[in-house]
C-alpha cells in the first residue's frame, strides 16, 4: 500500500511541476463546454430569403406578409426575375428564394374551382439540414394559405371546413425543446474522455518515451501498484472536471440537474472504469505521444462520440451500425447523463446501464492491465 | 532564405515523418474515416421514430388518424397501450419517443365536425428529434385535414365541380438547387475538408516544433547556421504536402463512395485550400510557440482550431442560429470563410470571383497568424 501511495505522490508532483498543464486541464473543458453550449443549436429561423415578385398584388403582397411574419423567412432582397436570383444563392446572400409568378393574384381572385396559384421555392441545398427544414415551413405555410383560400367565407360555407384534427403537444422533458439541454450535458461525456483517457495513456507513454519507466519498472513495486498509482490521480482530476461541468450546466445554461448528483457521480466512476481501462490500453499499443494522442483522439474518440447517441440520435442509424453501438462504452454512459440531468431517473431505470459500463469496463481494465504487464517483462 | 538548407530541414522533417508509419497512417486514413461514418452512420434525418399509440376510442376514425401517421413512413409503431398505461415509465424507459393520446371523445367529434383534440406526448430529452417530430406530426394532421376539407368540398359544390377535382388549392413547388437530393454528404464534404485540414495542419506542425523542444534537439538546430525562417518552413512544408495529400484523399473517396463531383475548377480549389492551409500552418506554429509539452500543445490545439472548425464554421451548426456574441467571434474562425468557398466552388460550379470577402479574410488572417508566430518564434529562443 505504501508503495503505491508513493507513486500516487510522484504523479501529482509531476502534475504539479507541469505548471501550464493544470489551467489547460480546466480550462479546456470550459471552453468546449461553453462552445457546445452557445452554438450547437440546429434550430432554423430567419432564413435569408430573396423575393422575386412577378405578380405584385395585394395578394402576393398578404403572401409575401405570412412568409416573413412567420419568423422563419428574412427578406434579404428582391429582384425582378428568377434568373437574377441565382447569384444570391451562389454568393450566400439568400438561401432560399420564393418566386410568386405573374398571374398568382389573378388565380387567388379566381377561388377555388379556377386555376390553382402557383408559387415555386427554390433552396440552396448545400446546407442539406436547413434546406429541409427551411423548405417543410414554406410547405407549411402554403398549405395554411391554401385552407384559408380554400374556405369559402359565404354563409353557405360548410360547417365541416372549421372542423379537423388538432394535436395538442405535450413535451416532457425539457418543454420548450431547448437544444442546449440536450449539447450541454454531453460535454461531460467527451471531457472525461479527454482527461481520463488520452492524458492517462499520454503520461505512460512520455515515461517510456523519456526512459524513466525502465527505472520504476526495477523497484520493488508490484505492476498492478504501478498501474493504479498512475490513474489514480486522473481520476481525481476526472471527478473535478464531473463537478466543474455540472455546476456550469446548471448555474450558467440553466440545466436542470433533475435526478441525484450522488447518483452521477458514482455512475461516472463506472464510466471511468471504461475510459481509464482505453487509455491503458492505447499506452500499451504506441510508442510516442504523439501517437498516443492521434490514437486516442482519432481512432478512439470521435468514432465513439458519433456512435454514442451524444450528438446523433442511434436511431436514425442503419441497423447495423446500431448494433456496432452496443459495444461503445459512451452509449451507455448517454444514456445515464440524459436519464439523470433531464429525466430525473434513478438507478430502477439506469442499472441496465450500468451493468454494461461494469461489464465493459472490467473487460477493457483487465485487458490493458495484461498487456501492460507484459510490456514490462 | 537559401532553397538548399530549406530543402535540407524539408528532408530531415520528411524522414521523420516516415519513420512514424502509425501517426501517418492516421493522418492520411482520418478523412476516409470521417467520411464513412457521415455518410453512413450518423445523420440528423430522423425516420422510424417509435410511436407508441394510448388509443382510448377504438373507432374507425380513431384508427384512420393512427393509420395516417404509421403510412407517412416516420413512425413505427412502438407499442399499442391499454388505457390508462403509465406513460412516463415508457418514455423514461426510452420504448417510446412520442405518444399519441387519441382521447374517447374522438370520433364522437370527427362525426359531429367538431374540433377533435389528440394529445402528442413527446420526449423532449432530445430537443432535436422532438422539434422534427412535432413537426412531422403537425404535417400528417394537416394531410388529413386538408383531405377532410376537400371532400367536404367536393359534396357542397355538387360533386363533379372542378373544385372536388382540384388538389391541393396553392400548387406548390420546391426546387432545391446543387443538392437536388439533398443528401447531407454533400454539404458535409467541404465541412470535412475544412475540419481535417485544421487538424492534420495545425497538431502536426505543432507537435513536431514542441517534440523538438521536449527532446532538447532544438537547441541543436538553433546552434547551426540555418536562419529560423529557413528552419521554421522548411519544418511545415512537409505537413503542407500531407495536407494536401489528405485533401485529395477526402476529394476522392467522396467521389467513389457518394458521387460527389467538383463542379468549379480545381485550380480555384487548390488556391483557396493554400490559403487556408497557410493559415492553420500558421497557426500550428503559434501553437508551437506557446506550448512546453505535447500534451499541452495537443490541447491547445485542439481547443484553437479544431474545435472552432467544427462548432463555429457552419460545418454542423447554423451560424445564423448563434446568439450574436457567438456570430461575431465565428469572423475570427478562418474555417467559416474557406468553407463558404469550397461549398460554392464543390457544390455550386462557382469560382472564386462571388468570394472575394471571404478570400480577403483568408489571406488576413494567414497573414496575421503568420507574423504574430514568426515574431514570436524569433524573438525569443525556440
Amino acid at each position: 500500500m505504501y508503495g503505491l501511495w508513493r507513486v500516487i505522490v510522484k504523479e501529482l508532483f509531476q502534475l504539479r511541476h507541469d505548471r501550464k498543464m493544470i489551467p489547460v486541464l480546466i480550462v479546456g473543458p470550459l471552453f468546449q463546454m461553453l462552445a457546445l453550449g452557445y452554438a450547437a443549436n440546429t434550430d432554423v429561423d430567419h432564413i435569408p430569403t430573396v423575393l422575386v415578385d412577378q405578380d405584385r398584388t395585394p395578394a402576393s403582397r398578404t403572401l409575401v406578409d405570412r412568409f416573413t411574419g412567420s419568423g422563419y423567412f428574412t427578406l434579404a432582397g428582391a429582384v425582378p426575375t428568377a434568373d437574377q436570383a441565382e447569384p444570391w444563392l451562389v454568393d450566400g446572400r439568400a438561401q432560399v428564394a420564393l418566386v410568386i409568378p405573374g398571374g398568382y393574384g389573378e388565380d387567388v381572385a379566381a377561388g377555388p374551382g379556377g386555376h390553382p396559384p402557383r408559387v415555386q421555392v427554390l433552396a440552396d441545398g448545400t446546407d442539406a439540414n436547413s434546406a429541409v427544414v427551411g423548405l417543410g415551413y414554406a410547405a407549411k405555410i402554403l398549405a395554411d394559405v391554401g385552407a384559408e383560400l380554400a374556405r369559402p367565407t359565404g354563409p353557405a360555407a360548410p360547417a365541416a371546413a372549421a372542423g379537423g384534427v388538432e394535436v395538442v403537444p405535450r413535451i416532457w422533458y425539457n418543454p420548450d425543446l431547448k437544444s442546449r439541454w440536450f449539447y450541454v450535458p454531453a460535454v461531460l461525456a467527451m471531457v472525461l474522455m479527454l482527461v481520463t483517457m488520452m492524458m492517462p495513456s499520454m503520461a505512460v507513454v512520455r515515461e517510456k518515451e523519456i526512459g524513466t519507466l525502465e527505472q520504476i519498472i526495477v523497484t520493488p513495486l508490484a505492476p498492478w501498484q504501478l498501474i493504479v498509482g498512475k490513474l489514480a490521480p486522473f481520476v481525481v482530476i476526472g471527478v473535478v472536471d464531473l463537478l466543474l461541468v455540472t455546476g456550469v450546466a446548471r448555474w450558467l445554461f440553466g440545466v436542470p440537474l433533475r435526478g441525484s448528483l450522488l447518483l452521477l457521480v458514482l455512475l461516472s466512476l463506472l464510466y471511468l472504469l471504461n475510459t481509464l481501462g482505453l487509455g491503458l490500453l492505447v499506452s500499451t499499443m504506441v510508442n510516442t505521444q504523439q501517437q498516443a494522442m492521434m490514437f486516442s483522439a482519432f481512432v478512439l474518440m470521435v468514432p465513439m462520440i458519433y456512435l454514442s447517441g451524444l450528438i446523433f440520435p442511434i436511431e436514425n442509424m442503419p441497423r447495423p451500425i446500431q448494433i456496432v453501438t452496443y459495444a461503445v462504452p459512451v452509449r451507455y454512459y448517454a444514456n445515464v447523463i440524459r436519464g439523470i440531468f433531464l429525466r430525473g431517473s434513478g438507478i430502477a431505470v439506469l442499472w441496465p446501464d450500468a451493468l454494461a459500463m461494469l461489464g465493459i469496463g472490467a473487460l477493457l481494465l483487465t485487458l490493458a492491465s495484461l498487456r501492460f504487464r507484459k510490456s514490462l517483462d | 532564405m537559401k532553397l538548399a538548407k530549406l530543402r535540407a530541414v524539408a528532408a530531415k522533417e520528411y524522414r521523420q515523418a516516415a519513420r512514424d508509419p502509425l501517426t501517418l497512417a492516421m493522418l492520411l486514413g482520418l478523412p476516409t474515416m470521417m467520411l464513412l461514418l457521415y455518410g453512413y452512420a450518423v445523420n440528423f434525418d430522423v425516420r422510424h421514430i417509435k410511436l407508441a399509440v394510448e388509443d382510448r376510442d377504438r373507432t374507425a376514425a380513431s384508427r384512420d388518424l393512427e393509420a395516417a401517421f404509421f403510412n407517412s413512413g416516420y413512425f413505427d409503431l412502438a407499442a399499442d397501450l391499454p388505457a390508462g398505461t403509465d406513460l412516463a415509465r415508457l418514455t423514461e424507459r426510452r420504448r417510446a419517443a412520442a405518444i399519441l393520446v387519441i382521447p374517447e371523445t374522438y370520433g364522437r367529434d370527427v362525426a359531429a365536425g367538431r374540433t377533435a383534440r389528440v394529445q402528442l406526448v413527446l420526449d423532449g430529452a432530445d430537443a432535436n428529434t422532438a422539434t422534427t417530430v412535432l413537426g412531422y406530426a403537425a404535417s400528417v394532421v394537416a394531410e388529413a385535414n386538408a383531405e377532410v376539407v376537400r371532400a367536404e368540398l367536393g359534396r357542397h359544390a355538387g360533386g363533379g365541380s372542378a373544385a372536388a377535382a382540384g388538389g391541393a388549392p396553392i400548387d406548390y413547388e420546391p426546387r432545391v438547387w446543387y443538392n437536388p437530393e439533398l443528401k447531407s454528404t454533400q454539404f458535409l464534404v467541404p465541412g470535412l475538408v475544412g475540419f481535417i485540414l485544421m487538424l492534420t495542419a495545425v497538431l502536426s506542425t505543432a507537435l513536431s516544433v514542441v517534440r523538438e523542444k521536449e527532446r532538447g534537439t532544438m537547441e541543436q538546430l538553433r546552434v547551426s547556421s540555418l536562419s529560423p525562417g529557413e528552419l521554421l518552413v522548411g519544418k511545415t512544408l512537409p505537413y503542407l504536402s500531407i495536407s494536401l495529400a489528405a485533401t485529395a484523399i477526402i476529394l476522392l473517396a467522396a467521389r467513389v463512395l457518394f458521387g460527389v463531383v467538383v463542379r468549379g475548377s480545381y485550380l480555384d480549389l487548390f488556391v483557396v485550400t493554400l490559403i487556408y492551409l497557410i493559415g492553420a500552418l500558421g497557426l500550428g506554429l503559434l501553437v508551437s510557440s506557446v506550448a512546453d509539452s505535447q500534451a499541452m500543445a495537443f490541447q491547445l490545439g485542439a481547443s484553437g482550431s479544431m474545435l472552432p472548425a467544427i462548432l463555429l464554421s457552419g460545418f454542423i451548426f447554423p451560424i445564423r442560429s448563434m446568439p450574436l456574441a457567438v456570430q461575431i467571434l465565428t469572423y475570427a474562425v478562418p474555417a467559416r470563410y474557406f468553407l463558404v468557398v469550397l461549398r460554392g466552388i464543390i457544390l455550386k460550379g462557382a469560382g472564386l470571383a462571388p468570394y472575394g470577402r471571404d478570400m480577403a479574410f483568408l489571406v488576413l488572417y494567414a497573414a496575421a497568424v503568420l507574423g504574430l508566430a514568426f515574431a514570436r518564434l524569433t524573438r525569443k529562443e525556440i
